[in-house]
């Protein structure tokens, strides 16, 4: 078949920029085939390249004595003791899930579970994190439903437990929503398997679902800005099978426990031609594929179809040769497919053969290492201006406007469509912090929670950047896990922009000066880029997800206090009202600066925590809503009523940082106050946990309607 | 006590069935979907939850024509025990070695929760470790558990003794808040309810260990 002519239109409609193309022709010194101008589409384009984030991401710590392998892999790996590792890494779906929910979603909880268990870990938790529109927008109801559904249906067929997340709503997602997908599994420290390829005429290995033309250009389209044209994209997102990602799990890992891989590699954006660069890049081979031999389920596919397409549930393996039969026996018993596509070369060439045709023929090495990178342009955002008058409200009506507003309701309508026991390791359910789920066959479990206040990166990205690293961090803590690392996704406008690239580099600032102080690295992430819609930009979200360490079940801390159980609040409240959930959900106000993060104290009171937590029944972090909202919770929680003491707004709904919400026995309060004071930690007496109502100084409701609304409000946003 | 837990492609309860087996003393063997026979000394057949094949056409029907099918309807002809939970309930009404089908849940959308069960017979190996009428929390993780029968066959359930379990707070529409139905032998079970995720009190409850322990029991460890 003809390929097209290379024109100015064909280029631009690749997403490619003319300075880009031009350092396209140096490489090659000629005009590129239509394949080869796709392939550099693919590779060049903002969701692969990182081009316009990497100089910024650089800047983050990603190393410790804990981490075994950090940022550039599949994900990130963190020894856990025994000999054992947690594999893990969070990414974004975020324009396919706005164009096609259900798939869009699914496929997303697809892509990164591929991504643990090419490493060799079986994945043993998920965890979402999902922004909508306002629930009045007559696209967000459509989209919750078929997001929740799209993860439920991929997550609850693979057998992965989803033990937390996040949902939001707010109007700056109402045109493009996000849905960022974390996974974590667990390997033998010593069994990670990597992407680069060795040794020169090893076989590589097509695995899995055959290709389609599904997908083709999605990372393309994933790099671009939405306009009213978005429904003629639809067929640029994937179709996902969680049933063949299943087998396709099981057979890799009876495969790699074998000792036939060398390296592997999952077909995530840009599918063949990314995985087969990064595996000949990173062991400086070259690689040849023939196409021919691609197991397809479409007649008549092209060779620029095939290199892009973005079908599901495809791995690129490089093989021990004398191991071969014994590999394709394993895909066999699963009823998958197994194809030798190619080998490894020694000279640094990308050679693609299609029907005796070179299709492609280029310097592999230039693909990724000559990637454009750009020193953008930024603008630091302006500081705030001051808070100005706050309206009243009386205490209850203020904890009523937060927990009637389905951002801070109860969210059993989205986790209950969530598998959230399969494995029968789950220690710790979504609903409250973090989740916690023991490593199987072992009295240690692992914490995981995903966290970001996107209100605040808006108003002081270095706050809010440094903000959702503490807030990860205190829910660790808060369930008696030592934080070991944490995994970053971050979401943001158009990068062109200099007020939005501010936002970027303020908020990885802020996140790299939190993991610095906190000793938590990221070790690995994604960037999603260009969500806007008709030139309106999302409020900045660098979602952080977080994973801790409990080195034994005893460890563990319960959410729920007991009755006659004393309220204390570690941590100093001065009771700061700027960007907090009170004034946007009450007043629909949102102004003043963010919270400001005491990276000193957040340690010290984590720490103190942990040190305490004998004496704790049950914690929470105090984060958005503050100390009424949590009291609220884990009250409502327990089905025990709650009495705070003051009546002051600031002290109940403030949301000053660096602080925790613990029931005490009353014995233990006292000893947990003489600790405090030993340690230079303040600790403030706030209430008790007791009867059937809820008191916030004075002014009281009882329990049983306040939980009804809880529990309702979210399901009549959505419905 | 030798229990045979089967593994389609597509099963992702089959370890925690295998290991509730397991903690109450059982021995367990792993039975790959191909095989046409069943270890010898097979006391119980354990058909885990899941989606096998995917749920594709049916849950549970295509399985239902997996070569393993064969060995396990033989088993239960025999007179052997079958324990068949969430996909595998949905597997054997497919084998008809249970009557009734399970259809999407009445919300429509899939429920997982722990949910409180009365126990409706004491009648049965299954639940002989229980008071019948007293009360039992399993979690329920299924987006098609909606029990389904004729009015003739429910009526026989009924008068036989033959419901299980029932649903205190029916989650997904089922007749007669039928959450595990029994053999006219009363030696298969078909229950939408997970046991196996109720074994340790740091799974959150424990009532399902007096479940398998009742299991374990019935012939001698060997």
């Amino acid at each position: 078949m003809d390929e097209p002519k290379i024109t100015p239109e064909l280029i631009a409609a690749h997403g490619m920029k003319p300075d880009e193309y031009a350092r396209l022709l140096e490489i090659i010194e000629r005009v590129p085939t239509f394949t080869e101008l796709g392939i550099f589409s693919a590779m060049w384009n903002e969701h692969c390249s990182y081009k316009s984030s990497k100089k910024w991401l650089r800047t983050l710590p990603t190393t410790g004595p804990q981490v075994i392998c950090g940022p550039g892999e599949n994900a990130g790996v963190v020894d856990i003791g025994d000999g054992q590792a947690v594999i893990f890494k969070m990414e974004s779906h975020n324009h396919p899930s706005y164009i096609e929910p259900h798939q869009g979603a699914a496929t997303g909880i697809g892509g990164i579970l591929r991504d643990v268990f090419t490493m060799g870990a079986r994945p043993i938790a998920a965890m979402d994190s999902l922004s909508f529109g306002l629930p009045s927008h007559p696209k967000t109801a459509h989209l919750v439903k078929g997001v929740v559904e799209g993860i439920g249906a991929y997550g609850n067929a693979f057998g992965v437990p989803n033990v937390g997340g996040e949902v939001r709503f707010h109007r700056s997602y109402n045109g493009n929503c996000l849905v960022n997908a974390f996974a974590a599994g667990l390997a033998d420290a010593d069994k990670i398997f990597y992407s680069a390829a060795s040794g020169v005429g090893m076989p590589v290995v097509y695995l899995g679902a055959k290709t389609g033309r599904d997908g083709v250009g999605g990372a393309t389209m994933a790099s671009a800005e939405f306009d009213d044209t978005i429904e003629e994209k639809r067929p640029t997102v994937q179709v996902g099978d969680p049933f063949t990602e299943k087998c396709l799990l099981e057979a890799c890992l009876e495969l790699m426990a074998s000792g036939a891989v060398i390296s592997i590699q999952d077909m995530g954006a840009a599918g063949l031609t990314c995985s087969a660069v990064e595996m000949g890049d990173k062991g400086g081979l070259g690689i040849r594929l023939d196409l021919d031999r691609v197991p397809v389920r479409e007649v008549g596919m092209t060779a620029y179809e095939m290199m892009l397409s973005e079908s599901q549930e495809r791995m690129l393996m490089v093989l021990k040769p004398e191991r071969e039969a014994m590999a394709r026996a394993i895909f066999e018993k699963w009823d998958l497919d197994f194809a030798i596509v190619g080998e490894t070369i020694a000279e640094d060439r990308f050679l693609i053969l299609h029907g005796n045709e070179v299709k492609a023929d280029l310097p592999l090495s230039k693909l990724s290492s000559s990637a454009p990178e750009y020193d953008r342009p930024w603008v630091e955002t302006p500081a705030s201006a001051a808070l100005g008058e706050v309206p009243a409200i009386a205490p209850i009506a203020a904890l009523r406007a937060l927990i009637g507003s389905p951002n801070y309701a109860h969210k059993a309508w989205v986790w209950e469509q969530y598998d959230c026991q399969v494995g029968a390791d789950t220690l710790r359910r979504p609903g409250m912090g973090a989740g916690v789920v023991r490593v199987h066959g072992s009295t240690k479990a692992l914490a995981f929670t995903s966290d970001v206040t996107p209100r605040y990166v808006k108003a002081n990205p270095f706050q809010g950047g440094a903000q959702a690293v503490a807030e990860a961090w205190r829910n660790l803590v808060a369930v008696g896990a030592l934080p070991l690392a944490a995994t970053d996704n971050l979401n943001f406008g158009n990068p062109e922009k200099p007020a939005i690239m501010g936002q970027l580099v303020g908020a990885v600032k802020g996140i790299g000066a939190a993991c610095r102080a906190l000793d938590f690295p990221i070790v690995s992430g994604n960037v999603s880029l260009y969500n806007e819609t008709d030139g309106a930009g999302i409020l900045p979200t660098p979602t952080i997800g977080g994973v801790g360490l409990l080195a034994s079940l005893d460890d563990l801390i319960s959410g729920l206090p007991g009755a006659g159980d004393l309220a204390l609040v570690i941590g100093r409240t001065e009771g700061h009202l700027g960007q907090t959930a009170l004034l946007a959900e009450a007043f629909g106000i949102e102004a003043g600066d963010a919270p400001h993060v005491d990276l000193v104290a957040e340690r010290k009171h984590g720490e103190f925590l942990l040190a305490s937590r004998k004496l704790v029944s049950a914690a929470s972090d105090l984060a958005d809503g503050g100390l009424a909202l949590a009291a609220f919770e884990m009250a409502e929680a327990a089905g025990i009523g709650v009495s705070l003491e003051s009546g002051d707004i600031g002290q109940l709904f403030g949301e000053d940082q660096a602080r925790y919400l613990v029931a005490c026995t009353p014995a233990n309060a006292e000893a947990l106050a003489a600790a405090a004071a030993q340690a230079g930690v303040p600790l403030a007496r706030v209430g008790q946990f007791s009867g059937a109502t809820v008191s916030l100084g004075g002014d009281a409701a009882p329990l049983a309607g306040l939980s009804a609304l809880y529990r309702s409000a979210f399901a009549e946003a959505v419905a | 006590m030798l229990a045979a837990v089967i593994t389609f492609p597509g099963s992702n309860c089959d370890r925690d069935l295998a290991r509730g087996f397991e903690l109450a003393g059982a021995r367990v063997v792993r039975v790959w979907h191909k095989e046409t026979a069943l270890p010898a000394g097979t006391d119980i057949v354990g058909v885990p939850g899941g989606f096998s094949y995917g749920d594709y056409l049916r849950c549970g029907a295509i399985a239902a024509q997996s070569p393993v099918a064969g060995a396990i309807a033989a088993h239960a002809a025999r007179g052997g025990f079958v324990l068949g939970i969430c996909n595998g309930f949905q597997v054997l009404t497919e084998m008809r070695l249970l009557p009734g089908a399970l259809m999407r849940n009445a919300g429509l959308s899939f429920v997982c929760k722990p949910v409180r069960l009365r126990v409706a017979t004491a009648d049965s190996a299954f639940t002989s470790a229980y008071a019948k009428g007293s009360e039992v929390v399993f979690p329920v993780a299924h987006h098609d558990g909606n029990y389904t029968i004729d009015a003739e066959g429910l009526a026989r359930l009924q008068g036989e003794d033959r419901v299980a379990f029932r649903y205190i707070d029916n989650p997904n529409g089922s007749m007669d808040d039928i959450a595990g139905v029994l053999s006219a032998n009363r030696r298969v079970l078909g229950m939408m309810p997970h046991p196996e995720r109720a074994v340790e009190a740091v799974q959150g409850g424990s009532d399902g260990s007096a479940f398998f322990r009742a299991l374990a029991a019935l012939t001698a460890p060997v």
